[in-house]
């Protein structure tokens, strides 16, 4: 991502298993490299990670511990200083509260993604082809929208001044709303991030859904009618059971991605107004790098970390447990 | 099955509705770059810009610097994603076809690096390029990037080449061919639609990277388009005719991978997911 890294959207490849024709034994005719080949294959991309993933990693750690600020990092000084940055973090009022803000943030932004993504996806199964179509290129282009140039044009469609929302919102009757500053408050900034991440992110879960609609076998619908199951019933006994995983790997990342949103918080307000919009992200980067306390920043990035673990900890023991299983 | 004119139509409704929805904000970038600006800050907002100037392009395209940072972004972007499809490959043919020790240990340390908190990890990066002496430097940025696609790209190719019977490259090799030929010339022209949509992501996520950009390339000659964007924006304030023409440039290269690439990508990824 973005993605949306941003968005770098990706594919829950864990959820259905096909087991399809790779659990036979080792087939492989002639093997010319030998034992060591799988090994060799993978080694560029394992380097690659553990140098430019775990490095950074491992690094960060070790930041934590130090007083890093301007004057040791233009010095080149390395002055270790213990758990001091942790204690004093976890002893600040302001991280709780941008912690307590982070989780309310992800929660309300995951509930309106899989929600509105997945009745959309829904909404693509029933539709007919030409509609689908353009729903799906709808979709699409949504998708497709970097973030940094989203985040510009919700400035734009939110501006105080000459932006249209707040013209449609004085022309059906909330005239107050003419020269509203959304960008003014908390809430009203939360409202606009909010806006901006669900309308980006709604075209992964969407799409993902209809097509794995598109995969439920037809006769289990025949089966549930025949055993007179209604409309909701058999959305409920048919559906929703075979979407289950989907769903559940889909809500996953999307917690990750929604977590980790730095870019459209910051691009939209830095973090602003008087940094109440900072979820942890955000605050790890303005406490590191703007205010240049660095080791802090390690810190905070450290502590976010973990919590992220912690909030995704249920999931990531199934989906261990799955790759085991298999 | 006979429904109700109601039945049938509201799915219909809903679609257009949800349709504009989407797209609106897109469309208004758009319009919003063509139109003169006195037509921008009018009372009323004039929807469809009949009356059409590039004068705000030539303000976004006149910045200092700017075919520099567009060189940067496209180099920085298509060399992270090629490398780090170069080696995918190798990774997802291994994973799918080979049996071998701590295969499952692998594909699960791609998935967790998946995950990977690159956003929060930007002052231990900027550290580490500091100290590399490589602060203005695209190395550092592309080979990060490149990282950063590379366990969804491995991921997501290993479902692809599983799903390539294995027969194919059996025959293929019992006529002669070599592994390697094998592989180059009957898997992976089947691999086309999964290194279509892996590729897109990863250029996605490239093209858009910001938050290290903006730590380890300061200087103008090294900057990328995104740092570029938002530091125009808030040199140009309230010119929203230049914001969104610079905003229009930004996002056309993946706007217009995406539509050209439109049904085979979006194909491509559930394929992928679906199969695992």
């Amino acid at each position: 991502m973005t993605v949306q890294t941003e968005r770098p959207p990706s594919g829950p490849p864990e959820v259905v298993k096909s087991g399809g024709g790779r659990t036979g034994a080792p087939r492989t005719p002639r093997v010319r490299i030998g034992s060591l080949g799988p090994y060799l294959l993978l080694l560029p991309a394992l380097v690659a990670t553990l140098v430019f993933l775990g490095w950074p990693l491992v690094n960060n750690g070790i930041l934590s511990f130090q007083n890093l600020n301007m004057r040791q990092v233009i010095l080149h000084l390395t002055e270790w200083n213990g758990i001091d940055n942790y204690k004093e973090v976890l002893k600040s009022e302001d991280f709780w509260r941008v912690t307590g803000r982070s989780i309310v943030f992800t929660a309300i932004n995951v509930v309106l993604i899989m929600v509105l993504g997945t009745l959309i996806g829904l909404l693509l199964a029933k539709l007919g082809t030409k509609m689908r179509r353009l729903l799906l290129f709808g979709l699409v282009l949504a998708w497709a929208m970097p973030v940094v140039a989203g985040t510009t044009v919700y400035q734009w469609l939110f501006a105080q001044r000459y932006g249209v929302v707040n013209w449609v919102l004085a022309k059906v009757g909330f005239s107050s709303m003419a020269d509203y500053d959304w960008f003014g408050g908390q809430y009203s900034t939360f409202f606009v991030i909010i806006t901006l991440i669900v309308w980006m992110s709604i075209p992964f879960v969407a799409i993902n859904l209809y097509a794995a609609t598109t995969t439920i076998p037809k006769e289990l619908y025949e089966a549930a009618s025949l055993d007179g199951a209604g409309a909701w019933k058999q959305f409920t006994s048919v559906t929703l059971p075979f979407l289950r995983p989907f769903l559940y790997a889909t809500t996953f990342l999307e917690v990750i991605w929604v977590f980790k949103a730095l870019v459209q918080v910051y691009a939209i307000n830095q973090g602003g107004p008087d940094r109440l919009t900072e979820i942890l992200p955000v605050y790890a980067y303005i406490e590191g790098s703007g205010n240049q306390h660095y080791g802090m920043g390690s810190a905070i990035a450290m502590l976010t970390i973990i919590i992220m673990l912690f909030l995704t900890a249920y999931h990531l023991r199934i989906v261990l447990k799955q790759e085991e299983d298999a | 099955m006979k429904r109700s004119w109601f039945g049938r139509t509201w799915p219909n409704v809903v679609a257009v509705v949800l349709f504009i929805g989407l797209v609106f904000p897109v469309y208004w970038m758009f319009a919003t770059a063509f139109k003169p600006t006195g037509d921008i800050i009018s009372e009323d907002p004039v929807w469809i810009p009949f009356d059409f100037t590039f004068e705000h392009f030539k303000t976004a395209v006149d910045a200092d610097h700017f075919w520099q940072m567009v060189r940067n972004s496209v180099t920085v972007t298509v060399l992270a994603v090629v490398f780090s499809l170069a080696i995918a490959l190798l990774s997802a043919f291994a994973l799918a076809r080979m049996r071998f020790k701590g295969r499952r240990g692998f594909i699960i340390g791609f998935m967790l690096a998946q995950m990977a908190p690159w956003e929060v990890m930007v002052i231990s990066i900027y550290m580490i390029v500091r100290d590399a002496e490589m602060l203005n430097s695209l190395v550092p940025l592309t080979l990060f990037y490149m990282v950063m696609i590379l366990p969804f790209t491995i991921l997501t190719l290993r479902g692809f080449v599983a799903a390539v019977p294995k027969e194919l490259e059996e025959s293929a090799m019992v006529d002669g061919c070599t592994r390697m030929q094998a592989f180059r010339r009957i898997i992976l022209p089947l691999l086309a639609p999964g290194l279509m949509s892996t590729s897109l992501f990863g250029f996605i996520t490239a093209w858009n990277e910001f938050p290290i950009a903006m730590l380890v390339n300061k200087d103008p000659e090294s900057k990328t388009l995104p740092t570029w964007l938002t530091s125009f924006q808030t040199v140009y304030g309230d010119d929203w005719g230049a914001t969104m023409a610079a905003s229009t440039i930004f996002a056309i290269p993946i706007l217009l991978l995406f539509v050209f690439l439109q049904r085979r990508a979006v194909a491509g990824l559930t394929d992928g997911a679906v199969k695992g």
